[in-house]
């Protein structure tokens, strides 16, 4: 099917809007990244199989199918039955029979496939029941998890591609900009710059080519939200691109992702060929004069490709080296012409922005923070995955509200947020709503929306010499301070984590991040120092126990650290046999000891022990 | 082993354009997992580059590797959620059992491990990937089983 105007369009969205709502009974198997990896797709084939034996076909009536991710990845593979929106959790093929003989013949719920809330240790059954669901306002991931990402039919039918027709109907390029601008749409993958504002210098300038780049490096770690969009909502971000380029007046679009993301790569491919099929991508779409296509180019895994100048000598199959600013690529970028590189969440909420109206966006979130942002909870909370809160929630919202708290009630430390650029914010701090301009003024940013939550057990020093080993690693070698800065910089932090820090360690460390930060070209090495100046400022008791007393109090660092087994030993020697070298020694139901000498402080007993007698001093 | 035609077939596939060097790259790693020396002067060669700017570029993306690699590629997650949830000692154990560091590969060429930035599955950490497939909530003493397996 090849749609030759807007309102061929409308009706295909009508008649698949009319198609799903005929649709009675869904089963929807969560065919995520993580949920693949617990099996989804087997679960998948065996519901298939249980059906076809009872000569169950699928029809108008009850659909099967794989969807995206549902971002509570740790409690995959998801299973969930609608209209009743029945919610399962870790699944096994094994329960397909199951499944299909109860819940979708009989509409019985089975219990022991239910999620039990850890605090009220009850049984949930519904999907928006669920604490870490209820708590949520989903706009940008509303579609993850419900639909087929594979299917471009899925995506008409949930109102896909009718903001790129209203956009072609009604708008001209200016009141496209006007309308992102006035709902305060703000950059999603780190700056925070606003969106419509950068459209308007790039629509500005006069050139016969202009680019429009959609940025999936996603290279924080620790975050994966636009892993999970690609994947689970491929054509929210097309259509957002579209739109974009109409705006500004591209007529080519790139896709930058990374390597590490297959299935994303995969979802995405499927996703410009069934675009193109219909006419809504290429030449004149949908009959107006409005080209554009789009093309995909993987990336070579630097997480300096994540800033923009880096990227677009990447897309141009050069080394991932950042350049000057100015000339901003939106006035010089891809082959010198202008150019707009979008992160991949700020592009997904485009559509919404259009369809819903700029004002209903601008009304949700906090000062000058518009809309939701999709955060990627993780770290030792309960409840670990994607969430999507409007802007302006607090910390402690998130993460006592939807995380459910601190992973086995270990008492909170700090929350990392902003990637190697952000940094780690304490517990005096959790009260405070999110935005853009709370988290820069408290040490931190708004980055990705990677969220890493730290218990006790994390040492903050460690965690200071995970990122500073990182950018090391990461950086392209351009500017020398940012080269060599980290480089020293790592070994005064690997000196403190093995207990060989002097006093004036914290003094040298302040020095080198002045010079890191003022003799950086690019983000990477101006945000460098932010892990370490926020753990110096919030933490700084833990560096002098480490540089002082020779102690790591989070009970991290192996050279300061020793094993031992307490009186809640219940003799069960489940640790004596994890242990990989034999050093833990004890009769049956009699207390075990350590033999110090031997232990590598490998952990394997720590992580084994099931009545928390292993001790770390 | 023909390189000549084997890196043909594999530019053929790209328009030719600036800018494709890096998935023609990306693509002949995955034909022999790895960038053999041979492979990157017929790349050089047919794209008609210095063989210098084609080194320049596997050398700095993690994507590529020189060195010829295992059978079985072990890539263990060293993002923060990772880093946090205990990925160290999951680096520890594979160097206790195999007897290579990250980065090594074992004498018999069955394993290759690998430590990778992130690999976007947080809220299953630690993880590792053995040949693509993922393994969340990983142990010391589950990753034995799994690779002992």
């Amino acid at each position: 099917m090849r749609f030759s105007n807007t309102k061929d369009l409308g009706t295909r969205i009508e008649s698949a809007k009319a198609a799903r709502q005929k649709v009675k009974r869904r089963l929807l198997v969560c065919a995520g990244t993580g949920c693949i990896a617990n099996g989804s797709l087997e679960i998948a084939d065996a519901l298939q199989k249980e059906l076809d034996a009872r000569g169950v076909k699928l029809n108008v009536e009850l659909s099967l199918k794989k969807t995206g991710c549902h971002g509570f990845c740790e409690h995959g593979p998801l299973v969930t039955f609608h209209p009743e929106e029945i919610f399962y959790q870790r699944v096994n093929a094994k329960d397909a029979a199951e499944i299909v003989e109860k819940t979708v013949l009989k509409g019985e719920v089975i219990d022991r496939l239910l999620y039990t809330d850890p605090t009220t240790k009850q049984k949930v059954t519904k999907y928006f029941d669920i604490p870490f669901y209820a708590k949520q306002q989903r706009v940008v991931l509303a579609n993850c998890g419900q639909i087929d990402p594979a299917a471009i039919d899925d995506y008409f039918a949930v109102g896909g591609y009718s903001a790129l027709k209203k956009v072609l109907e009604e708008k001209n390029p200016e009141g496209v900009i006007s309308a992102v601008e006035e709902a305060g749409l703000r950059g999603r993958g780190g700056g925070g710059f606003t969106t419509g504002k950068k459209w308007r210098i790039c629509r500005g300038q006069t050139s016969d080519k202009k680019y429009l780049i959609c940025n999936g490096d996603e290279g924080d770690p620790g975050a994966f939200m636009d892993r999970s969009i690609m994947e689970g909502d491929p054509h929210a971000v097309l259509e957002g691109m579209m739109i974009g380029a109409y705006a500004i007046g591209a007529n080519e679009g790139v896709i930058y992702v990374r390597h590490e993301y297959p299935l994303a790569v995969k979802h995405l491919e499927k996703a410009i060929a069934d675009a193109r099929a219909c006419g809504i991508l290429g030449e004149n779409i949908l009959g107006s004069n409005f080209s554009f296509d789009v093309s995909i180019s993987r990336g070579g895994g630097a997480f300096v490709c994540g800033e923009e100048t880096a990227l677009l000598n990447s897309v141009m199959g050069e080394t991932g080296e950042p350049r000057p600013r100015p000339p901003y690529p939106a006035v010089e970028g891809l082959w010198g012409k202008p150019t707009i590189i979008n992160n991949v969440e700020t592009l997904a909420n485009v559509p919404t922005i259009i369809n819903k109206g700029a004002k209903w966006f601008n009304g949700l979130g906090f000062k000058n923070s518009h809309g939701t942002k999709v955060f990627s909870l993780v770290g030792k909370v309960r409840n670990t995955g994607l969430v999507e809160v409007p802007m302006g929630a607090t910390l402690r919202d998130i993460i006592f509200g939807i995380g459910g708290g601190i992973l086995n009630d270990r008492p909170f430390k700090a929350v990392q947020t902003g990637g190697p650029s952000g940094g780690c914010i304490p517990a005096s701090a959790l009260d405070l709503p999110i935005d853009y301009e709370t988290l820069t003024e408290n040490g931190s940013m708004m980055g990705s929306g990677g969220m890493i939550v730290m218990d006790d057990r994390t040492c903050m020093v460690d965690v200071a010499k995970y990122f500073i080993k990182f950018l090391m690693g990461e950086s392209c070698g351009k500017c020398v301070p940012c080269r060599e800065g980290l480089r020293q910089m790592s070994y005064i932090l690997e000196n403190i984590t093995e207990g060989k820090g002097k006093p004036e360690d914290i003094e040298r460390i302040r020095e080198l991040s002045v010079g890191i930060l003022n003799g950086s070209l690019c983000a990477l090495g101006q945000t460098a120092v932010n892990p370490v100046l926020s753990t110096l400022k919030y933490f700084e008791n833990e560096y002098h126990a480490h540089i002082k007393d020779h102690k790591c109090p989070g009970g991290v660092c192996k050279p300061l650290i020793t094993y031992g087994i307490t009186d809640k030993c219940t003799g069960c020697t489940v640790c004596a046999r994890a242990c990989p070298v034999n050093c833990i020694s004890g009769e049956k139901k009699k207390l075990h000891l350590i033999d110090q000498k031997k232990c590598t402080k490998c952990g394997a007993c720590f992580s084994s022990c099931r009545f928390d007698a292993i001790e770390v001093k | 082993m023909d390189h000549a035609n084997t890196i043909k077939d594999i530019i053929a596939k790209y328009p030719v354009q600036r800018g494709v060097i890096i998935q023609i790259l990306q693509d002949v790693h995955g034909r022999y997992n790895y960038l053999p020396k041979e492979a990157l002067d017929e790349v050089a060669k047919q794209l008609s580059l210095p063989v210098a700017k084609v080194y320049s570029i596997a050398t700095f993306y993690k994507a590529f590797s020189l060195k010829e690699r295992g059978k079985i590629i072990i890539k263990v997650c060293k993002g923060t959620a990772c880093h946090i949830r205990g990925a160290e000692l999951i680096c520890n154990e594979l160097e206790n059992i195999l007897g290579v560091k990250a980065g090594g590969t074992t004498p018999d060429m069955k394993y290759t491990v690998e430590e990778v930035n992130c690999v976007g599955t947080c809220a299953m950490a630690p993880v590792i990937v053995i040949d693509d497939k993922y393994h969340g909530s990983m142990k010391p003493e589950k990753v034995r089983k799994l690779v002992t397996k």
